[in-house]
This record gives structure tokens, C-alpha cells and sequence, in this order.
């Protein structure tokens, strides 16, 4: 099926799943900050709760399951397409002035695949189908998601691997914002070199975001 | 200037093709390219060999027919130019320098360096023309366009049909060519008649051919020598989804009655 939509048709797909991935990552950063919060964990177990039980975020859910698989689907056809479209490689190449991370989408994208099959089994199957610990927060009992992330990130193999993981999320999203509004046809004399900055700057700030959690946490 | 070139010779479309090396002596540094390329292809003939075989044909930088991947850039380095209008002072004595073909499976080589650009023709088949009849030239301004289309439409018009785009991307893919022939009537209001059925039809055919699909890299726009700008395909990508979308069926009944 993927095979017969045209290549602006694939693009465009893939350029909304991964904005909405792009969305995705900030909830998920704006939530997983609050564990830094020096108050017992509360204000993470409540928000992670609030997560696991609001229907509107338990479909969206199921939206963002949907876009993971699109993407990559989706990814890995352009890719395999675009390999098939030059049989013979050139003996010196690459010279050209690019986009550095661009060349490298599928790559930087089967690591933070790798890995977030890994994370997905740490945490959130582990939150789904596993034993949970469980803490009291004013009177009422509520899984301790918190605990959970904490005791993981004692471990340094584990702290390391994060971050790799989330250096390599971060070569990922340096072309992702504005390549995808470049895929939608918004390109823009003025406003595309900003593009550009929003890319950058939300790769820094997602990947570092994220970064600040395991580090900050081993650390104390 | 004394150079050792590594040059791709391919006898034919289905011989397989491998680097040869030779050396140039003697090659004076504001000579071009192409001339450097003439004074080893006759040294070449006078030792009974057979020339390299290179597309040329205005050696003025407008018949895009020069195709050479020159130390991995296409029309080797600087910008903005073809090379027949690269000259030898941009190496360095003692220099080697790589020559290869442009490298896509819709472009297949034919001889050594000459590689077959039909590809591109059958695009420009499928869609890339208006259908008027043709007669005595208009009057200036008997269409009034803004200065800004015309000027961003002139510009798309500037594409020549090398194939650089297509040969420095990493995906070898046709999309900034493509889209310079959508947006240069897309532009205009003679070309918005057929706007829709041309762009769904180009970007179906380059899809046919095998190109590659875009990841907006941006090797084509940096190697094109007519600067066309990569805000072309954004321009594409708008019209084939408008096309896609919005756009009313193309009329079969049109006999010129209406
Ligand atoms: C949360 C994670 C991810 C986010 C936020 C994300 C975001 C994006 C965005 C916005 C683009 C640009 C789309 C465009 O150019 O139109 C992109 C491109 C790409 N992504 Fe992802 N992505 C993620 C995960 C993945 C994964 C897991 C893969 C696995 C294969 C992947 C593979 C690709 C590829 C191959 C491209 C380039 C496609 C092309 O233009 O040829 N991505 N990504
Ligand atoms: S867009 Fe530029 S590089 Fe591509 S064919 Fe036209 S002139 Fe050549
Ligand atoms: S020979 Fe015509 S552009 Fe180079």
C-alpha cells in the first residue's frame, strides 16, 4: 500500500507523524521534569496517574502507537526506495554542502528504535502488566512510578545508555522540525531560516531535557 | 600544471566499467575543464586509444549538457557553474582528480562519462508544457502578472536539465528539477489552466522512473548551477496536495466550444 502513494504523498504522512511525535516528546519531557521536584515524588506520580487514567490521553494513545508505526513504516519504505535509486555508488562522495543529520535519519532513527523498545519494556509494560510498588499520597493509594524510574537510574549502565540514546534522539530531531514543514510546502523567505532555529533549538532543549533527568538523578 | 586524473571508462551500457588512471602535464591554469579534458582525450588518440567520452555542447554554461561528478561534487567544486565553466586554476598542481558519471538508476551510463538523460524528457512529456496552440508572439504585458511571480517564475525557468540535482543528492532524486518545471507555470496564469493535472502527472512519472524521494537535504539547491532554490519543491509538494485535495477533475469534454 505504501508502495503505490507517491513520494510527496509518503513524506507528507511522515511529516505529520512526526510533528506529532515532536508534541508528543514535549508532554512527555513537561511530565518527566516534575520527578526532579523535591516533593516525594508527588507532583510526578499525580501527573503519571493522571496519564494512565484520562481516557482523552488513553486514546491519544493509541493515535501516537499509530504514529510511531506510520513513521517508520513509512521511513523505512523512502529509505529502501532511495538506497534503490542509485545501484552504483560513487567512489568519492558526500562533497556537497548539506544538511549534516539529514544524511543520517534512518540511522539516528533505528537507534532511538532500538532503544525505545528497551524503554518501552522498562517502564511502561513494566506500569501495565507488572508489579508496581505503591506510595500514599493524602490519603489514597497510587502506583509509584516514581520509585521505579529512580531505582533504575542508579544503575550508570543504565544512566549511559539513556544518554546515548537521547544524543542520538537529539542528531534526530536537529532535521525534523523544519523538514517536515519543508515536506507540507511551508517554506518561507523569512520564516524558514527561523524554522531552521526552532529545529535546532527544540533538539537541545528535547534531548537535553530529557538528558537532565538520569544524570541529575544518579548524581544525587 | 601536471594532474593525475582517475577517470570512470565504461565501454558501453552493459560493460561493467572501472577507474582508469592517467596523467596530464603541462595544463595551463586558466584553461577550462573541458579543455583539460580535450588535450588528454588528443593525446589519448595520437597513442591509438580510445577517447574519453564526455556530453558537451555550448561550453557556456546553457545546455546543461556537461555532466561530469568531479571529486565527489557534481561539475566538480565552486558554485553556481557548469564544468565547461570550471577552470583548472581551481586545483593544485600535483592534484588527482576523480571523474565519475552521474550516478541513478534513471540515469544509465551510456559510454564512460555520458550517461542517458531521457529520463528527464519524459518528465517534461508528462506534463511540462501548456497546450495552446502556437502562433505570433503576444503582446508584452496583454497578461498583467506581478514583478514577484514573474520574477520567481524566470527563476524556476533559469533550470537547465543537467541533472546535477539529481546527481548530488544522496537519494538521487529528481524533485528540484521536477519542481523547477512545476513552479515556472505553476507561476503563471497560462500555466494555472493545467496547473493540477501537471504536477500529479510529473510527480507520477519521476516516481515511474525510479528517482529517489526527497529528505530535504539540500545537496541539489547547493550544486545546482542555476541556483534554482529548494523553495521550488516546497511550491510542488503545495500544488500536488492543493491538486490532491481541492482541485476539480480535469474536463475530458473540452473541444474547444466553450
Ligand atoms: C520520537 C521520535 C521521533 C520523532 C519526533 C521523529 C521526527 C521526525 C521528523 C519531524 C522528520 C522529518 C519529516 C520530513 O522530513 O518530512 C523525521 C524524518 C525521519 N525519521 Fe523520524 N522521528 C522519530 C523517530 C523515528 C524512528 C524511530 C525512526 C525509525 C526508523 C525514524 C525514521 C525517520 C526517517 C528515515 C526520516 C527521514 C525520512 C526521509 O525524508 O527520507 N524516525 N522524523
Ligand atoms: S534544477 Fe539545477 S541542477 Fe537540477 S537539472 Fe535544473 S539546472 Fe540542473
Ligand atoms: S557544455 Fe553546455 S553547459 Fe557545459
Amino acid at each position: 500500500m505504501a508502495l503505490k502513494y507517491s513520494s510527496i504523498t509518503k513524506k507528507v504522512i511522515m511529516a505529520l507523524a512526526g510533528l506529532f511525535l515532536i508534541s508528543f516528546l514535549i508532554v512527555h519531557l513537561g511530565i518527566n521534569l516534575l520527578i526532579l521536584k523535591n516533593d516525594g515524588r508527588e507532583s510526578f506520580n499525580m501527573a503519571a496517574h493522571f496519564m494512565v487514567t484520562n481516557p482523552v490521553i488513553q486514546t491519544m494513545q493509541w493515535v501516537l502507537f499509530g504514529g510511531f508505526i506510520l513513521h517508520i513504516l513509512l521511513g523505512i519504505v523512502l529509505q529502501l526506495q532511495n538506497w534503490m535509486a542509485r545501484p552504483q555508488r560513487y567512489k568519492v562522495e558526500g562533497y556537497s554542502h548539506t544538511s549534516f543529520f539529514s544524511k543520517f535519519m534512518i540511522h539516528t532513527g533505528a537507534v532511538i528504535f532500538a532503544f525505545l523498545i528497551i524503554h518501552l519494556v522498562n517502564f511502561f509494560f513494566r506500569a501495565k502488566f507488572g508489579e508496581m510498588p505503591h506510595i500514599m499520597i493524602n490519603g489514597e493509594q497510587y502506583e509509584d512510578m516514581g520509585l521505579l524510574v529512580i531505582e533504575k537510574f542508579r544503575d550508570l549502565p543504565y544512566v549511559l545508555m539513556y544518554v546515548v540514546w537521547l544524543l542520538f534522539l537529539g542528531f534526530h530531531l536537529d532535521h525534523a522540525f523544519h523538514s517536515a514543514l519543508q515536506s507540507l510546502g511551508l517554506n518561507h523567505s523569512k520564516y524558514t531560516p527561523v524554522a531552521f532555529g526552532v529545529s535546532r533549538a527544540l533538539a537541545i532543549l528535547i534531548a537535553g531535557g530529557f538528558i537532565l533527568i538520569p544524570v541529575l538523578i544518579f548524581i544525587s | 600544471m601536471n594532474l593525475t586524473l582517475k577517470i570512470w571508462r565504461q565501454k558501453n551500457a552493459t560493460s561493467k566499467g572501472k577507474f582508469v588512471t592517467y596523467k596530464v602535464n603541462d595544463i595551463s591554469p586558466n584553461s577550462s575543464f573541458l579543455e583539460m579534458m580535450d588535450i588528454l582525450n588528443e593525446s589519448l588518440v595520437t597513442r591509438g586509444e580510445d577517447p574519453v567520452a564526455f556530453d558537451h555542447d555550448c561550453r557556456e554554461g546553457i545546455c546543461g549538457a556537461c555532466s561530469m561528478y568531479i571529486n565527489g561534487r557534481p561539475h566538480g567544486p565552486d558554485k553556481a557553474i557548469t564544468t565547461c565553466q570550471l577552470h583548472m586554476r581551481r586545483f593544485k598542481d600535483g592534484d588527482t582528480i576523480v571523474i565519475e558519471p552521474w550516478r541513478a538508476r534513471p540515469f544509465p551510463v551510456l559510454k564512460d562519462l555520458i550517461v542517458d538523460r531521457t529520463a528527464f524528457d519524459k518528465i517534461i512529456q508528462a506534463g511540462g508544457y501548456i497546450s495552446v496552440n502556437t502562433g505570433g508572439i503576444p503582446d508584452a504585458n496583454a497578461i498583467p502578472i506581478p514583478k514577484v511571480d514573474a520574477d520567481l517564475s524566470m527563476d524556476a525557468a533559469a533550470c537547465i536539465g543537467c541533472g546535477a540535482c539529481v546527481a548530488a543528492c544522496k537519494n538521487a532524486s529528481a524533485m528540484l528539477f521536477v519542481s523547477a518545471k512545476v513552479s515556472q507555470f505553476a507561476l503563471l496564469p497560462q500555466g494555472r489552466v493545467e496547473a493540477a493535472e501537471r504536477v500529479n502527472n510529473m510527480v507520477a512519472e519521476m516516481d515511474r522512473l525510479g528517482f529517489g524521494n526527497c529528505t530535504n537535504t539540500g545537496a541539489c539547491e547547493a550544486e545546482c548551477p542555476k541556483e534554482i532554490s529548494i523553495s521550488n519543491i516546497a511550491r510542488m509538494n503545495r500544488e500536488f496536495l492543493v491538486a490532491k485535495l481541492a482541485a476539480p477533475k480535469p474536463r475530458v469534454d473540452s473541444g474547444g466550444g466553450i
